[in-house]
């Protein structure tokens, strides 16, 4: 789960990592008022979406006077971002966050994340601050400085201390970085946290440190115990079809062709999309119905594919193991009743009493839905169709 | 022979009496697997599935002798069960349990650095040794005996894998489903080297997927030490790049974890990839010949 700028400097700040001081607005009037509490000589005006890139894409302005915030509010919100990270069709702005200027002598980028291969939380730091840190990764990676982290013991001191020597920062200012750097550890931990991100870290003319960005991602699977951050979640950050199939035990990714795909299991269902390219087609989605695909998943997925109007034929494909075939065939019966398919439906169960299952869906005579032999005749059959 | 577990194997169940405990168990022991008893805590003394239910897998041990663990154990609650497993000696852990939070399985890894405890998960369907044990969900008929070991990430996925392979006319010594998720126990190459050294397998599948490098690294340990063929699969040729917040964990893998940058170091390695999840039979019949 991911969460907006101004909420994650609000955890920033009960952690004791400095950041300036804002507030969240949603209208152009709140964005003036928010100004004038924080009465500075510059004021930032920064659109919240869940993406990187909003400098380059207008998402930031920096303006003078709280009339100018107001202006400025008022152009950014409804305003569609489109950044390297949203995606073609862009972000809404729909909330702002409103920040005092600060006089920032240098900018750096710091990092927290996991180390999958070494299992650690991995610190990263580097002077190229501001800019796109994957190019500097991949043109230059000397300088991305990385400090693995033992979990048992947490962020070391000398640790702090290379980082801060390579950086090339001065005694004053390393003293700063030592508390910036254990706190940002702290919140990355007890947070659940699987990504910490600041860029901009900005060097301050008083040598002192602030978190000028901030995002944070977190581990879903712990989120059962962190639920200052599941009061966070911003639904309207979410494909609203995507929300509906998770709150039903489903995972769905929205593309845009025309197969639609149901089947059980993450990677038969990549697979599964990854076959009908091969083939010719285009898949239309990504739906893993999970573990137990019972008539009413069934009939959920099919709600959810069919919502999407491109959609000319669906593959439903899926391997029963526990789950048996002749339940799932008679789940995809209720479903012809309860949902209108208007299209044809092309199936493939596999699996544990796929024989009987077979027997089922052709005594059915329902008319829109196509049996399989395999994975391959399933394809084939959908890709033709459209 | 075959690898991890076999008809000798001394299998507890922790989570035993759970509603997901109860129902694999019961196939598990369907299957023949040689289940010798079960934890569930404040359950100690009483007799579940005909087996004896004990409050601590230390009892279970030492009135059992038993050697595996199969954990259905809520995510919440899982990572100290298998911490458990580990304190009371028990060789092989075998998680199947969904939802564990990667920072658990950050300290579980670091607590069993000092044991002789290896882990299988988690979040996977488990181990089956054909015709000897089944630990885990799958689905136990599809696996026909054979010499042909599995190793995959995903669940149904490997169902299809070994469906096919059996198909083609070949059959399963061992499959693996070791999950997909950030940190897990055994991986690639650590089963690799174990089919290597089995008599009883000729050849090894892998199933693998996009994210991360466990594919890239036993594409490395297969050019350098594997003598047996071995065929492969990538899930996710065609996955849309996620919608993403940061770079840091490209940046950390130092590579995107990406079906092609997988199945290019595969190829290099010699291994045979099947262009589609329908082909893996076939792409196994056409390097066994």
């Amino acid at each position: 789960m991911n969460i907006h700028e101004h909420q994650a400097k609000q955890i920033f700040k009960n952690f004791g990592v400095p950041v300036l001081e804002g507030f969240p607005a949603e209208t152009p009037k709140a964005a003036r008022d928010a100004a004038e509490k924080l009465s500075s000589g510059k004021y930032v005006v920064k659109a919240q979406i869940h993406a990187g890139g909003r400098g380059k894409a207008g998402g930031v302005k920096i303006v003078d006077t709280p009339e100018e915030v107001e202006k400025a509010a008022s152009d950014m919100l409804g305003m569609t971002l489109v950044t390297h990270q949203t995606g073609p069709e862009g972000k809404e702005v729909k909330k702002l966050y409103i920040e005092a200027g600060a006089a920032i002598a240098d900018e750096f980028y710091l990092g927290i994340t996991l180390d999958r291969q070494q299992e650690m939380p991995v610190m990263m730091a580097s002077t190229e601050g501001g800019v796109e840190i994957e190019k500097v990764a991949a043109e230059t990676p000397e300088k991305i400085l990385k400090a693995t982290i033992n979990p048992l013991f947490g962020l070391q001191g000398f640790q702090i201390r290379q980082l801060a020597f390579e950086l090339g920062l001065s005694k004053s200012q390393m003293k700063h970085f030592s508390k910036f750097a254990s706190a940002l550890y702290k919140a990355y931990i007890e947070k659940d946290a699987s990504l910490i991100e600041i860029n901009p870290l900005a060097l301050l003319d008083d040598d002192r440190l602030i978190a000028l960005d901030a995002k944070m991602g977190f581990d879903d699977n712990a989120l059962f115990r962190q639920k200052e951050i599941l009061n966070m979640r911003d639904f309207n950050e979410e494909e609203p079809t995507e929300t509906d199939a998770g709150e039903h035990g489903m995972s769905y990714v929205k593309l845009d062709e025309n197969v639609g795909c149901m089947v059980n299991g993450a990677g038969l269902a990549m697979s599964t999309m990854d076959i009908i390219k091969h083939k010719g087609g285009e898949p239309a989605n990504f739906l893993d119905v999970g573990g137990g695909a019972s008539a009413e998943t069934v009939a959920k997925g099919m709600e959810i594919i069919l919502s999407d109007k491109n959609v000319k034929a669906i593959f439903i494909n899926i391997f029963g193991g526990i789950v048996r075939c002749d339940r799932i065939a008679n789940g995809i019966i209720e479903a012809t009743k309860k949902v209108d398919i208007n299209v044809p439906v092309v199936v493939r169960l596999d699996g544990t009493n796929a024989g009987e299952a077979a027997e089922i869906l052709k005594k059915s005579g329902i008319k829109q839905l196509i049996t399989a032999d395999d994975l391959n005749d399933g394809a084939e059959k959908a890709v033709e169709i459209v | 022979m075959s690898i991890l577990v076999n008809k000798n194997s001394r299998i507890i169940v922790q989570g035993f009496t759970g509603k997901e405990g109860s129902f694999h168990a019961g196939q598990c022991l369907e299957y023949g697997t040689n289940i010798v008893g079960g934890v569930t805590p404040g359950k100690g003394g009483t007799t579940h599935l005909n087996k004896p239910v004990f409050n601590t897998v230390k009892e279970a041990r030492d009135e059992t002798g038993t050697n595996v663990s199969l954990i259905f154990v809520p995510p919440a609650f899982a990572a100290d069960s298998i911490m458990e497993a580990a304190d009371a000696g028990i060789e092989l852990v075998v998680c199947i349990t969904e939802g564990i939070p990667v920072k658990d399985m950050m300290y579980v890894k670091k607590y069993i650095n000092n044991s002789n405890t290896n882990i299988i998960g988690p979040n996977c369907p488990g181990v089956i040794t054909a015709d000897e044990a089944k630990v885990g969900i799958m689905p136990g008929f599809v696996f026909k005996k054979g010499r042909v070991g599995v190793i995959s990430k995903s669940g149904t996925l490997t169902y299809e894998a070994a469906n096919q392979v059996v198909k083609a006319g070949y059959g399963i010594s061992t499959a693996i489903g070791i999950g997909g998720d950030p940190i897990i126990g055994y991986s690639y190459i650590d089963l690799l080297e174990k089919f290597e050294n089995d008599p009883e397998t000729d050849a090894v599948v892998i199933i693998g997927e996009i994210g991360g490098d466990l594919e890239i690294r036993a594409a490395d340990y297969i050019k350098q030490h594997m003598s047996k063929p071995v065929v492969a699969f990538i899930a996710g040729q065609t996955a849309p790049k996620g919608k993403r917040m940061g770079h840091a964990g490209a940046i950390i893998a130092g590579s995107k974890g990406t079906a092609k940058e997988k199945i290019d170091a595969l190829s290099a390695a010699g291994v045979k990839v099947a262009s589609t999840a329908a082909e893996i039979g076939n792409t196994l019949s056409e390097t066994l010949g």
